[in-house]
């Protein structure tokens, strides 16, 4: 067969080197646009009054201290229900269970869990937490709401954390007389922690940037959350209700600047300490 | 202590690893059990601390006796015994945590809270491991930068700590050099004196140098028990022979 290349193996593998090396690029691209815009619009709309004040006129002007408590706490609230109760269902999983179906079918329910929209959990949130259990447009609703969002990852995470701990230390532990919850405490969760907490900034990072699933039990009070029964109004929510409304796009951005900056410091927080971590446990 | 086994039978599920071994193992002394791969000889030294029990599908029959009292019975509570009965493994395990924990653990672990105590017994662990000169200066780093020689001895230091009678080694220098090799098998030689050793090794060489006594196993039975000097010179049976001089394993 006479066959011609249009190009030699050598230029393609030029050319597509160049192809992928793009994609890795694009990446960084999308990110560096996105928070570029965010943070360039929102930047100057940020300075102490703003993030030290309540907000006046609904947020048209003033700051937004109730918007970031409110965040922290339904965050925190999420977190502190969520992290034990994932852990809890990962340890059962990989330490417990030996019925293999049963394994499957809850890895089957997390991962539909986990795929659910979050408006469906704020809907499950106003019928079930707001009215069913009598709990209000509070705090609590909306922080059980994000923790009911945040279990599925935590728990998908910890799984896969929890059983690629090597075997071997745990015999060491058994071996030496240790008992079962001994060993899991004192040997398999020190060694999974920083796989577990990669996991639960994973679920919360999401869970704080969520406006959908709080919106239906958070209410949207703009004063300062002081009780978990106090109604309050997170970043996200605040976002929405300032943009959709059209009160000021300019503190909408300079709002959303401050949720992301919010997330970038979790996010490269935690991974310095676990990874400072990591360096001493492993001795690297 | 000195460990017995009568008519020991194990399997898993429908495939039976070990066949009727009668086996006595004097006290203080180096036990070594050779042969070649999958006949048993893990199996058997993990039935005396009863590490199989963590194998859902493990059954035993048969007894197996600790200065007279069956490890099986169901009177011995399984935590006590490991205490007694210590085990190193094929692969160094340390935890990921620092040289001073790994050794503490086991006393942590059995109550102890006496730092005092603690730190007095991890340094004379480490100390009859032979490794305290080469921690002393560096115990608050992770155990997981020690060199696999280092590490295996650390583990044997680790064992030490919470006073066993018995150590069972499942081949400890199959993953090591030549020359950390030397240093644990010196190690074992002088450890003799207070601990009965049951050691597995596939190593013909290792057996002659540091056991007194070899059992050599073959598919889940043992072929022949001897003084070491006896057997390896001496064999009684013609499997073993083959088996020594390298015509089979």
């Amino acid at each position: 067969m006479n066959f011609r290349r249009l190009w030699s193996p050598q230029t393609s593998q030029k050319i597509m080197n160049v192809i992928f090396t793009l994609s890795g690029l694009f990446t960084l691209l999308i990110l560096a646009i996105i928070l570029g815009y965010i943070l360039i619009r929102g930047l100057p709309a940020i300075n102490f009054e703003f993030i030290f004040t309540n907000p006046i006129d609904s947020g048209k002007s003033g700051g937004i201290l109730p918007m970031i408590i409110s965040s922290l706490y339904v965050t925190a609230i999420a977190a502190l229900i969520a992290t034990p109760l994932g852990v809890g269902a990962a340890i059962y999983m990989t330490e417990f269970a030996e019925n293999q179906k049963l394994i499957k079918f809850i890895r089957f329910g997390a991962e539909t869990l986990a795929s659910i929209p979050s408006i469906i959990f704020g809907l499950f949130g106003l019928a079930f937490f707001v009215v069913f259990l009598n709990l209000g447009w509070s705090i609590l609703s909306g922080g059980l709401v994000l923790a009911l969002m945040a279990f599925p990852t935590i728990f998908q995470v910890s799984e896969v954390t929890l059983s690629s701990i090597p075997s071997t230390y745990k015999e060491g532990s058994y071996g030496l007389g240790a008992t079962k919850l001994q060993t899991i405490f004192s040997v398999v969760l020190p060694a999974a922690i920083p796989g577990i907490i990669t996991g639960v900034i994973l679920a919360i990072t999401r869970a704080i940037s969520e406006a959908a699933a709080v919106m239906y039990a958070v209410g949207s009070a703009l004063s300062i959350p002081i009780s978990l029964f106090d109604p309050g109004r997170p970043l996200p929510l605040h976002l929405y209700v300032l943009a959709t409304e059209g009160v000021s796009l300019e503190n909408a951005y300079g709002t959303a600047a401050v949720l992301v900056i919010i997330v970038l410091i979790l996010t490269v927080g935690t991974n310095y300490i676990v990874e400072r971590y990591q360096m001493k446990i492993m001795g690297i | 202590m000195k460990i017995e086994a009568k008519n020991l039978n194990v399997s898993f599920g429908e495939s039976h690893i070990l066949k009727n071994i009668n086996m006595k193992i004097p006290k203080n002394s180096v036990t070594a059990l050779i042969g070649p791969s999958g006949c048993g000889k893990s199996t058997f030294i993990r039935s005396i601390n009863r590490m199989n029990d963590l194998i859902p599908s493990f059954q035993h029959d048969g007894e197996i006796l600790l200065d007279g009292v069956d490890v099986y019975d169901s009177k011995i509570d399984v935590v006590n015994l490991r205490k007694q009965v210590g085990m190193v493994f094929q692969k160094p395990n340390p935890f990921p945590k620092s040289i001073f924990e790994n050794v503490a653990y086991g006393l942590r672990i059995h109550g102890e809270v006496d730092e005092e105590y603690i730190e007095k017994t991890v340094e004379e662990s480490l100390k009859s491991a032979a490794i305290w000169d080469e921690v002393k200066d560096k115990l608050n780093n992770s155990a997981m930068g020690l060199s696999g020689g280092q590490q295996q001895r650390l583990c044997i230091a680790r064992t030490i700590a919470v006073s066993p009678r018995v150590i069972l080694m499942d081949e400890p220098c199959s993953a090591l050099d030549p020359i950390s090799t030397l240093k644990i098998e010196d190690l074992i030689h002088r450890l003799k004196d207070e601990y009965t050793i049951v050691m597995v090794t596939h190593n013909m060489q290792q057996a002659t140098r540091v056991s007194e006594f070899t059992s050599f196993f073959l598919n889940g039975e043992i072929i022949e028990s001897n003084r070491t000097d006896q057997l390896f010179v001496n064999p009684k049976e013609k499997k073993t022979e083959e088996y020594i001089t390298g015509r089979f394993g």
